[in-house]
């Protein structure tokens, strides 16, 4: 289970086959994503963003059209990117009727270090809100604690 | 921060039972492992370990009292990964943004060819 997980969500007013296409056609993600884009969309295939001068390899994951693309990233160079030593992002595309869809994106990284799985389970459901509300929340939480 | 030091500091709050320790040193403060380990569900020998892990990443300090050793969280560090993770966030706003922009573009055009 991968814990430090980043969600974030949009719905566009486009059929599914249309956002499946803007998200993996490497002309169109060159608009939205890296300057630029050199990628086969294929399971396992290697490419690689260019971000200005400075840029890295990543490689795809799953390619299931239209609703499921994901790729690894930001891995360190030489390594062949693994969970644990990578970043993985996934994009899920859901119809909603014809003419919408609804794209998800999450970005997550290193897996839970080595814990018993009933504790994993136990922490899992309260911090079920992700890890990013969780360190908003402390933050909070250690403000009121100082102004207080 | 590196790309390093985030690394490091992902993988410290990775761990739901590290984050559990770190709740309660946010809020309480100043207190000490015996007193955490009085309410967490597992041994004192791992709370210790677990405040090595979060003082290595700089998320908390110690202190000495007497006898005692008192942890307490680093307000800075912690606000500096707070912004970290939102920045991420923002950056994928604005992809999503983009994408949508794109596709109800693409979607737009496609159907004024099919009526022309």
């Amino acid at each position: 289970m991968a814990d430090l997980e980043i969600e974030r969500e949009v719905l566009i007013e486009a059929p599914v086959e249309v956002v499946w296409r803007t998200i993996t056609e490497p002309d169109q993600m060159s608009q939205w994503f890296a300057d630029r884009v050199e990628l086969v969309v294929e399971p396992g295939a290697h490419g690689y963003m260019g971000f200005g001068d400075q840029g890295g390899p990543v490689v795809v994951e799953v390619v299931d059209p239209p609703t499921r693309f994901s790729f690894r990233w930001n891995h360190p160079r030489g390594e062949e990117p693994v969970t644990g030593n990578s970043m993985l992002v996934e994009f899920t595309l859901t119809p909603e009727g014809n003419e919408r869809t609804r794209l998800r994106v999450a970005e997550s990284g290193h897996e839970l270090l080595a814990w018993p799985e009933a504790e994993k389970e136990r922490y899992a459901d309260e911090h079920r809100g992700g890890w990013a509300e969780y360190l908003n929340r402390l933050a909070h939480m250690l403000a009121k604690r100082q102004s207080g | 921060m590196t790309a390093q030091a985030d690394d490091e500091l992902w993988s410290a709050i990775g761990d739901p039972s590290r984050r559990r320790v770190l709740d309660l040193l946010v809020g309480n403060g100043d207190v000490s492992a015996s007193w955490l380990a009085g309410r967490v569900p597992f041994s004192r020998q791992a709370v210790s370990k677990h405040l090595v892990v979060l003082e290595q990443v700089g998320l908390i300090s110690r202190r000495k009292q007497g006898r005692e050793v008192l942890y307490q969280v680093e307000a800075d560090r912690l606000d500096q990964a707070t912004r970290a993770m939102a920045d991420l966030a923002a950056q994928w706003d604005r992809r999503l943004t983009a994408i949508k922009r794109l596709a109800e573009a693409a979607h737009a055009e496609a159907k004024k060819k099919r009526r022309l």
